[in-house]
């Protein structure tokens, strides 16, 4: 085979709800959420690593549920609702989890932290108090190469105690 | 051996503050936090200015063959490429060394490893410079591939994979003597050889490499994910040929570097070159599968050591004889290779000591500075033979290493100036925390202790030159701080660290302080992030800086005071009865714009031999740690329990970063010791990618106990040190050593998979020697040791 | 950054649709559910296509009976992995769920796409750059098979979690096609070919599948893999027995990921017969169960070594079903 390109491009109209806004879209129907997101919409706060399913650096809440956007196509998700980085504090003020990371030192180069914010934040939400091997079984889709995750854990638990 | 060595500090506290720090020593968030838990802080790959064209590489099939002819006449036919270049737009060499200028952006002529770039694409979408490059017809005269060290001693069969170096593909020999090691052995009650094998492994930082550049009113403008804004401005100038000032390398935001970033990279050269072709922005961020290509990451190093001690364990004598596996170019090669003999005297009191080096060039990825660059290797060999020598001698490893232990404010046998050590508090810490002594064993179960240092910044440049290593300046303006520095913070922290630094001196708060950093337009230089150089170089250069503003600050206050500025004191946002806006009005009525600057330059205390340039440094870190695990029998598999380590940081500016790069340190050293490794088949990298690269997840990362030990350095700032580097160094041998406590064998090659660790278990129960790692040693043709006199003993 | 091809994505509202649809478009059309088999491999070119049949439709419920349960195939492996019925009576079926990669693939992934999963190779499960390089294989593009070049055939590996244990648990899998339904027991699904590897037609939906148990089953799966998460399985035992008192009345033993095809290990089951259960009988009827396995170098760490533990996996998979100590077990999944 080679690669090829001269099919056409079938775009799809439609409307997606991020961070509690509706936005309508023209979108190639093959790009992923991940790449709409971060060329069509600036939402550039979702990373990704690997584009493969393999790292959970694009993970986004999906109905409040972690999903890896880099495997996602828009289409698939009309009408349920997502979330991302940028929607995580309310207005100016950080989310619980946001403050922890920060406190904490839990993120280092970064670049890790958004898809593992989210994934931490859906765990408290349906855990309010999650043991240590909760909260790593819960972001054990989340791979960080900066912090050996102990830093991480540490904040979870900080914002986990802060919330309740 | 002293306990807790407190030298007295250089950095000496000011008196009015009761040589009380207020910011140093506090557990304060990093400056860029917010930034980094928000998604506001912006990567390279996340910009996306208009008109921006996207460029992808065509990259080489084979491990080693000439490019006969390419062709690339039906990708440029497809619609929306915009430009296509190969070798001959870019022939001229670079490499991040001097002496090993041997990279092109492009090859034309000879492609040397599966992922050698060859020609570049830049389109109006990825697809369709992915397709292009696909349209590339390359016409190839494949070559024998050389894929291991034992094929690069060989004759090769068809031709040298570069054309210096040698004999065949030897890179480089290094073969120095220091004091007399044959007396030494022949002093020894017992004199015992070993052989060890570190396989390869990679960095895999989160976010893959990414550069972005533009070329407006004839300047180039690169954001690259670098951590060395300055050698990839050097490298931009000589290939692009245009001067220094009309190129501007910014680093952007950066997802993760530990050495992979550290060297000039063709797609940063490629994506300014195409701009330049085009007039519009070019952005390229390579695939994963690419980054496993663009490497620089652990040598593999095959590893022979020897070592001759007395009945109670004193070593009289070491040689040691290395032979790297150096992938398909230069690098930082030549300065890993020296380091892969440099620190052994480090740690441990050598009286006499040989190290025979040797580099090879194979058809591979090129390897590098990882995380350690060049020691994480030999201290593996080194912590596992010393308890192997112990066991000869019937003596505890543990106690065998501390009669051993290099003593503070000594040189070492090949002339390098230790001045603050804490290896004694590092390792008194962690055998009291573990319980290593006392804990009862279950079947299976192990712990394994080791020791390490590292170095807190190369007290020599990478090219020769008298200039500063860094330097910071300082502008304050209506009481507004701002630092530039060109120090690039790669998420180790190093901004907070200027911040800090900065704070402290100046009576205000980290928060208070802006940053502008790795900018080559607007911040001074700084040599990079790498060899855990910045908070001591850059740290230092702050501390003037900041030192110098506090005294002009103090000097306009005290004048308007009427006071003495000796009594005028700097803190909490104050300078006297001013508060620091007024002062600095003030001072700024006095003297005029209020700037200041300070800079760093390593003491010269290099040996007085060729070679002698690398493993000096102005100070070392010292680290202790003790791994606690349960191995399987019949399995091999390995369940890491707890990792305890101690880690002399000199001083924690911020102990919350030292910490983090502690834990970090030890995440990634449990990887190499367990996991990761990069594994060639058929010349191709057998498997690049997330999935088959093992890194360690959430639920194989055990908890960790760090110890912070603090030895105030007398030339760091504050008496700080380095933490990047040096915790990863210990964790492979106490793993090692961890698995010999709990099942008897020995694995002598990293990473311990349960295969070979199975193997190990075999060989035990048919009663062979019963361990698991290289049988020999290549015969290696080194030169002659050329001799040096050692210091002294006791300067 | 990878991205897919030019594709587009037609979203038919009933499974009879659905087949249709694919009956008419043929191989250049396939069935996406999760995705996240299907688009890591489109990314890297595995499969020649242009249209995406969505199956958004598929029901996502969980339904028990008395001796049955019949999970919709839309329902993802999270929801699976925590629903107390399946816990309660299906525990192995659970367990392999919740053991397939990540928490968050997991929220995408679904039954009916676990089930349909792709086999896997390290010689095809690489880019396209990648596999031109090493050359193609017999899988795709190519005309050799690159882990057997003296094979005719193709040895990808069956790397379903939940498919061994469908079987075990005498599942059948409901199918949809353009004219009409048909069960089929989840054991005919699969051939032991790594390229055609699925028994049913192309053009048919799998809507459901029904596991059914007797009170007494009890079912455990075990998966090796190196790491904690993420990884797919190197190996892994599915077990359903079916007790009186000690003695084992019926026993189903299904391997994953040694062959081409979950590996049904009847030697084991037919030994296990009427035996009493002791540690000797586990050891003995795991030895045989392993004996069929043959796994290849074409997977994650060395096929000597897979070997090995496949009599491992299905002893501690035997020891969860049929001893309330569970046995005693090495932490299998991460090192
Ligand atoms: C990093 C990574 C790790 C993984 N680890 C594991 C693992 O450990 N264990 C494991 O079992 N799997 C693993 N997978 C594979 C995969 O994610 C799961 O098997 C998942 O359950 C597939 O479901 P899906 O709905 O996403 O399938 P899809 O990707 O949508 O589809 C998979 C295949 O099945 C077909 N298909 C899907 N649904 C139907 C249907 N209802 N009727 C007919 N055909 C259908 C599709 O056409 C496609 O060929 C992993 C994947 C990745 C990327
Ligand atoms: S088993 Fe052989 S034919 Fe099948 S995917 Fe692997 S290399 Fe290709
Ligand atoms: S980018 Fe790695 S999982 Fe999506
Ligand atoms: S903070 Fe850098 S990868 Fe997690």
């Amino acid at each position: 085979m080679k690669r090829e390109v001269s099919r056409d491009v079938e775009r799809v109209v439609l409307t997606l709800d991020v961070n509690g806004e509706k936005r309508d879209l023209l979108v190639p129907s093959h790009k992923t959420l991940l790449e709409v997101l971060r060329e069509d919409m600036q939402l550039t706060g979702t990373k990704h690593g690997c584009e493969l399913g393999e790292c959970g650096t694009c993970t986004v809440l999906v109905d409040g549920k972690p999903h890896l956007s880099c495997l996602v196509l828009p289409i698939q998700l009309e009408g349920r609702s997502i979330t991302t980085i940028e929607g995580m504090a309310h207005g100016s003020e950080l989310h619980p989890l946001q403050v922890a990371f920060a406190e904490l030192g839990a993120a280092q180069c970064g670049y890790c932290t958004p898809g593992i914010l989210l994934s931490a934040r859906s765990l408290l939400e349906e855990n309010p108090r999650p043991s240590r091997d909760e909260i790593r079984e819960a972001l054990a889709g989340n791979l960080c190469r900066c912090t050996g995750y102990i830093k991480i854990l540490e904040a979870v638990e900080l914002a986990a105690g802060r919330m309740l | 051996m002293r306990e807790s060595p407190h030298p007295a500090l250089r950095a000496d506290l000011p008196r009015e503050r009761g040589g009380e720090l207020r910011v140093v020593g506090k557990a304060l968030p990093k400056v860029d936090s917010a930034a980094k838990v928000t998604g506001r802080a912006i990567y390279a790959d996340d910009m996306l200015p208009a008109r921006t064209l996207h460029c992808r590489i065509l990259r080489s099939p084979h491990p080693h063959a000439r490019i006969l002819s390419i062709d690339t006449s039906a990708a440029r036919r497809i619609p929306g490429v915009q430009a296509v270049i190969t070798g001959i737009d870019l022939p001229i060499k670079f490499g991040i060394l001097p002496v090993t200028q041997d990279e092109r952006a492009l090859e034309h002529e000879k492609v040397r490893y599966v992922g050698d770039p060859i020609a570049a694409v830049a389109a109006t979408d990825e697809e369709i410079a992915a397709a292009a490059c696909d349209a590339i017809e390359v016409e190839y005269q494949v070559l024998d591939p050389v894929m291991s060290i034992e094929a690069a001693l060989a004759e090769p069969k068809d031709e040298r994979i570069q054309d210096y170096g040698g004999p065949n593909n030897v890179h480089k020999f290094v073969a120095l003597e220091f004091g007399d090691v044959d007396d030494g052995f022949a002093r020894a009650d017992k004199v015992r050889e070993d052989v060890f094998f570190f396989q390869g492994n990679t960095h895999l930082p989160m976010e893959q490499h990414s550069a972005i550049a533009t070329y407006v009113d004839g300047r180039v403008t690169l954001w690259s994910s670098t951590q060395v804004v300055h050698y990839v401005h050097r490298a931009l100038s000589k290939v692009l040929e245009l001067p220094m000032h009309r190129i501007r390398v910014i680093g952007a935001a950066h997802g993760g570097g530990f050495g992979g970033k550290t060297d000039p990279f063709a797609h940063e050269i490629i994506v300014s070159k195409l701009a330049m072709l085009t007039g519009r922005p070019v952005k390229c961020t390579l695939t994963r599968e690419e980054v496993f290509y663009a490497h620089r990451g652990r040598h593999p190093v095959l590893m022979w050591v020897r070592t001759g001690a007395t009945k109670d364990g004193r070593i009289t004598a070491m040689h040691f004889r290395s032979a790297l596996d150096g992938g398909a170019y230069g690098s930082y090669g030549v300065a890993s290779t020296f380091y892969t003999g440099a620190l052994q005297t480090v740690t441990y009191d050598i009286p006499a000591y040989r190290f025979e080096g040797c580099r090879v060039f194979t058809n591979k990825p090129p390897c590098g500075p990882k995380r350690g660059h060049g020691t994480p290797q030999p201290r593996f060999a080194l912590e596992v033979h010393l308890e192997k020598l112990a066991g000869d001698l019937g003596l505890d490893g543990v106690e065998l290493k501390r009669r051993n232990f290099v003593r503070p404010n000594t040189r070492t046998v090949n002339w390098l100036r230790v001045t603050s050590c804490g290896l004694e508090e590092c390792t008194e810490r962690v055998m009291e925390a573990s319980g290593y002594r006392t804990r009862a064993r279950r079947p299976g179960h192990g712990m394994g202790f080791a020791i390490s240092s590292y170095l807190s910044g190369a007290g020599t440049a990478i090219y020769w030159n008298d200039m500063p290593h860094s330097e910071v300046q300082i502008k304050v303006d209506r009481g507004g701080v701002t630092v530039y520095c060109g120090a690039m913070d790669i998420g180790q922290g190093s901004d907070s660290v200027l911040a800090t630094i900065v704070a402290e001196e100046l009576g205000l708060q980290p928060s208070d302080i802006r940053l502008v950093t790795a900018d080559t337009d607007t911040t001074p230089i700084d040599l990079g992030s790498y060899s855990s150089r910045v908070t001591f170089m850059a740290g230092n250069a702050a501390l003037e800086a900041g030192r110098k503003m506090r005294a002009m600050l103090v000097e306009a206050a005290a004048a308007k005071m009427g006071r003495d500025a000796a009594s005028v004191s700097v803190t909490d946002g104050r300078v006297g009865d001013f508060t620091f806006e007024e002062a600095s009005v003030l001072a700024e009525a006095r003297f005029g714009t209020l700037t200041s600057a300070g800079s760093y330059t390593p003491p010269k205390i290099a040996g007085p031999y060729k070679g002698s340039g690398v493993g000096p440094s102005p100070a070392y870190s010292y680290s202790a740690c003790v791994v606690d695990l349960d191995a399987d029998a019949r399995t091999g598999l390995v369940n890491v329990n707890k990792i305890w380590i101690a880690h002399d940081v000199g001083r924690a500016i911020n102990p919350l970063l030292v910490e983090g790069q502690v834990e970090g340190s030890v995440y990634m050293g449990l990887g190499e010791a367990l996991m990761e490794e990069q594994v060639f088949r058929n010349g191709l990298h057998k498997w690049p990618s997330m999935l088959e690269y093992k890194s360690p997840t959430f639920l194989d990362m055990p908890d960790v106990e760090t110890f912070i030990v603090e030895t105030l350095d007398p030339e760091g700032p504050y008496g700080a040190k380095e933490a990047g580097q040096g915790p990863l160094l210990p964790v492979p041998p106490a793993v090692s050593l961890a698995l010999h406590d709990a099942l008897g064998v020995w694995i002598d090659e990293i990473p311990a998979t349960p295969e070979k660790i199975v193997e190990a278990l075999r060989r035990k129960d048919k009663g062979e020697p019963p361990r698991y790692g290289p049988a020999h040693f290549p015969a290696i043709a080194y030169p002659p040791v050329i001799k040096v006199q050692p210091p002294p003993r006791d300067s | 950054m990878l991205r897919l091809p030019r594709l587009k994505y037609l979203r038919p509202k009933t499974a009879r649709d659905a087949a249709r649809m694919a009956t008419e478009l043929g191989p250049r059309a396939m069935f996406v559910a999760g995705g996240t088999d299907l688009f890591p491999k489109l990314k890297r070119r595995q499969f020649d296509i242009d249209t995406l049949i969505g199956l958004d439709f598929l029901s996502r419920a969980i339904r028990n009976g008395s001796d049955e349960c019949s999970i919709g195939a839309g329902a993802t492996l999270a929801t699976a992995s925590r629903d107390g019925h399946l816990n309660a009576r299906y525990a192995g079926y659970a367990q392999a769920a919740g053991l397939v990669s990540s928490p968050p693939l997991r929220n995408a992934g679904t039954i009916g796409g676990n089930l349909c999963v792709d086999t896997r190779c390290n010689y095809y499960d690489m880019t396209y750059e990648w596999r031109k390089a090493a050359g193609f294989c017999l899988k795709k593009d190519g005309d050799i098979c690159l882990v057997a070049p003296s094979s005719p055939r193709c040895w990808a590996v069956s790397s379903s979690d939940t498919a061994p244990m469908a079987i075990a648990l005498d599942g059948v899998a409901i199918l949809a096609g353009p004219d009409g339904d048909r069960e089929l027991p989840v054991r005919d699904l699969y051939r032991d070919d790594g390229i055609d590897y699925l028994a049913k037609q192309p053009s048919e939906v799998l809507t459901g599948v029904r596991l059914r148990a007797v009170a007494k089953t009890r079912s455990a799966y075990v998966k090796l893999r190196r790491r904690g998460s993420i990884d797919f399985p190197i190996a892994g035992a599915a077990v359903a027995a079916e007790l009186d008192g000690d003695t084992v009345v019926r026993c189903r033993i299904v391997l994953s990921a040694v062959a081409s095809h979950p590996l049904e290990a009847t030697a084991a089951e037919d030994f296990l017969k009427g035996r009493t259960i002791s540690t000797d009988t586990i050891r003995e009827a795991a030895e045989m169960a392993a004996k069929p396995a043959k796994p290849l170098d074409n997977a994650d760490l060395s096929h000597f070594w897979r070997k090995r533990m496949v009599r491992v996996v299905v002893e501690q998979a035997l020891a969860q079903a049929t001893t309330s100590t569970g046995g005693s077990v090495v932490k299998l999944s991460g090192l």
